[in-house]
């Protein structure tokens, strides 16, 4: 990973969401720019729902997991591209 | 027939077959008491529950989908259509997923199986939060200020917060369980909790209706436990202290309340099946109340089915919550008369919750290696887990209940540290270790506690 782009990594074991409802739009999209503290995806785990921010302000260039995929803690979710 | 005796007459229940749309601890719970009662059992699963243990101790076992809950739990198609290939007489919801769903006791109405709950005219009633409080605040009953109405929007939100005054908190009209509740001390923090308790109530009721309170600081969490069956007779089996809650959690539960005085009591026992009276309210239910340290009571919400923390009721009164809410939905008269429930003893429940009290009890699932249970007397556990179970990541963390029995507050307290010391999960973290600390500290022997006694340690 050079040092342009990072991983948004899970912070536990859960379910991916791309929406922060089930029938809102995606928080984000593949090509989107982004501010640091942005929302990306949510995690379900046990019924607790956590809001993953970006810690960069950038583009988003990859979204490496479906929605409602389950991941592992510490799996990659995202990659973006700092600005 | 002895005074709070199960036994009914020969040949006059009518389940045979009882289906139980739940998961984990309760199902397990339920089918025992079905059991005892000769009545058979089926039992549903998701891919993540295929051997569990209430899947074997089912004498059936049907499939309805994958782990997430609202592909399998909350979708009331498949488990409509497994109660009707399993020819089930009942169905019993427990608690969460979809036990306080007015379209699923209907369903159950309208396929002639009997839900084990009230009607779904009075869940749609009382269930739902925000009709309850209306129908309530007409008789009479003190409610915490607050929206009678479902908050369509952000700015209605706000515009109500300003007349109640903040903080407010944001709560779920569809569900309990500290899901979908937001606190907000300003209008900025109100119009971010909108959007999230909407997206949790939604996710973990299928109900995204919200609705607003004035927060009250410091109260006590006082419930009464209430029966009534299907010919307008009800009791109450006193109360249960729920103060010891983290993130709107329960984590400890005990009956009786070192707070509540006779007085009191009858007060609280007295409006609570006032309250289910108004309601219609048939079947196992509990009022809960917020009590400020002037005994002041407010009515917070009914919750229209069996509770996690109902042990310690059992444990006090020696009635089996479970079996008569089998019997009342089988149509028995109840025949518990209010002056012979004498609570007796003290009772205690600790959560087991696969979380982590070092990291803000955030979800730990994980697989559990090995498990040395706690015994001895006085000692109840109620739980599905045992060595070598995966504790997913797709339900509640509650993994277990630890109920203990004596005979004053003090013996129970004593009971519980030397349960909780001997009670040894290995390979994920849970609240046990957490626990003991909360037993040995003064305030909560004394009995000192309100809602944030967590918060402030």
């Amino acid at each position: 990973m050079s040092d342009k782009k990072y991983e948004v990594l899970s912070p536990l074991m859960g379910t991916f969401y791309r929406a922060s409802a089930p029938d809102n739009p995606p928080l984000v999209e593949v090509g989107q720019k982004i501010k640091a503290s942005d929302i990306l995806c949510v995690i379900e785990s046990m019924k607790i729902f956590t809001e993953l921010r970006s810690e960069y302000s950038g583009v988003v260039k990859e979204i490496l997991v479906e929605n409602e995929d389950p991941v592992m803690k510490k799996q990659a979710l995202m990659i973006i591209e700092k600005e | 027939m002895k005074k709070n005796s199960h036994n009914i007459k020969e040949g006059a229940m009518p389940f045979k077959r009882i289906l139980i749309a739940n998961r984990g601890e309760i199902a397990l719970r339920i089918i025992r008491a079905c059991k005892e009662m000769g009545i058979e059992t089926i039992a549903v699963y998701s891919d993540a529950d295929k051997d569990s243990l209430p899947v074997k101790a089912a004498d059936q076992a049907i499939h309805i989908g994958p782990a997430l809950s609202y592909k399998s739990y909350l979708n009331l198609d498949k488990i409509m259509t497994a109660a009707r290939e399993a020819k089930a007489d009942a169905v019993h919801p427990g608690y969460g997923f979809l036990s306080e769903a007015a379209d699923f006791a209907k369903a159950c109405e309208d396929t002639g199986i009997t839900f084990i709950g009230p009607s779904a005219e009075c869940i749609a009633r009382s269930g739902n939060k925000s009709s309850a409080r209306r129908t309530l605040t007409d008789l009479g009953i003190p409610v915490i200020p607050g929206s009678l109405d479902i908050l369509t929007s952000p700015d209605t939100a706000c515009a109500l917060a300003e007349t109640v005054g903040f903080p407010v908190i944001l709560k779920a009209s569809g569900g309990g369980g500290g899901r979908g509740m937001r606190i907000a001390h300003n209008p900025k923090e109100l119009r971010e909790a909108f959007s999230m308790a909407s997206g949790e109530a939604k996710a973990a009721f299928g109900n995204p209706d919200i609705y607003l309170e004035k927060y009250i600081t410091n109260p006590r969490h006082i419930e009464i436990q209430i029966l009534g069956d299907k010919f307008g007779h009800y009791v109450h089996l006193a109360e249960r202290e729920c103060s010891i809650q983290k993130r709107y959690q329960k984590l400890i539960e005990e009956a009786p309340s070192s707070f509540v005085d006779e007085d009191l009591r009858t007060a609280l026992g007295n409006t609570a099946i006032t309250i289910a009276r108004a309601l219609g309210y048939t079947n196992a239910g509990t009022i809960e109340f917020l009590v400020d340290k002037d005994k002041k009571f407010y009515f917070m919400e009914v919750n229209a089915r069996v509770q996690v923390e109902h042990p310690v009721t059992e444990m006090i009164t020696g009635i089996d919550i479970v079996r008569w809410q089998i019997l009342i939905a089988a149509g028995q008269n109840l025949a518990l008369k209010q002056e012979d429930i004498v609570p007796k003893g003290w009772a205690m429940e600790c959560r087991i919750n696969a979380s982590d009290p070092d990291d803000n009890f955030m979800p730990c699932p994980g697989r559990i290696e090995s498990i040395v249970f706690p015994g001895g007397p006085g000692v109840r556990i109620d739980t599905h887990i045992h060595d070598g179970y995966m504790v997913g990541p797709f339900y509640d963390s509650l993994i277990g209940k630890l109920i203990v029995w004596d005979q004053d507050r003090l013996s129970a307290i004593r009971r519980m540290k030397r349960a909780l010391d001997e009670f040894d999960i290995r390979g994920i973290q849970t609240t046990i270790p957490f626990f003991r600390k909360i037993f040995l500290n003064k305030n909560f022997q004394k009995g000192d506690i309100d809602t944030h006694f967590l918060d402030n340690l």
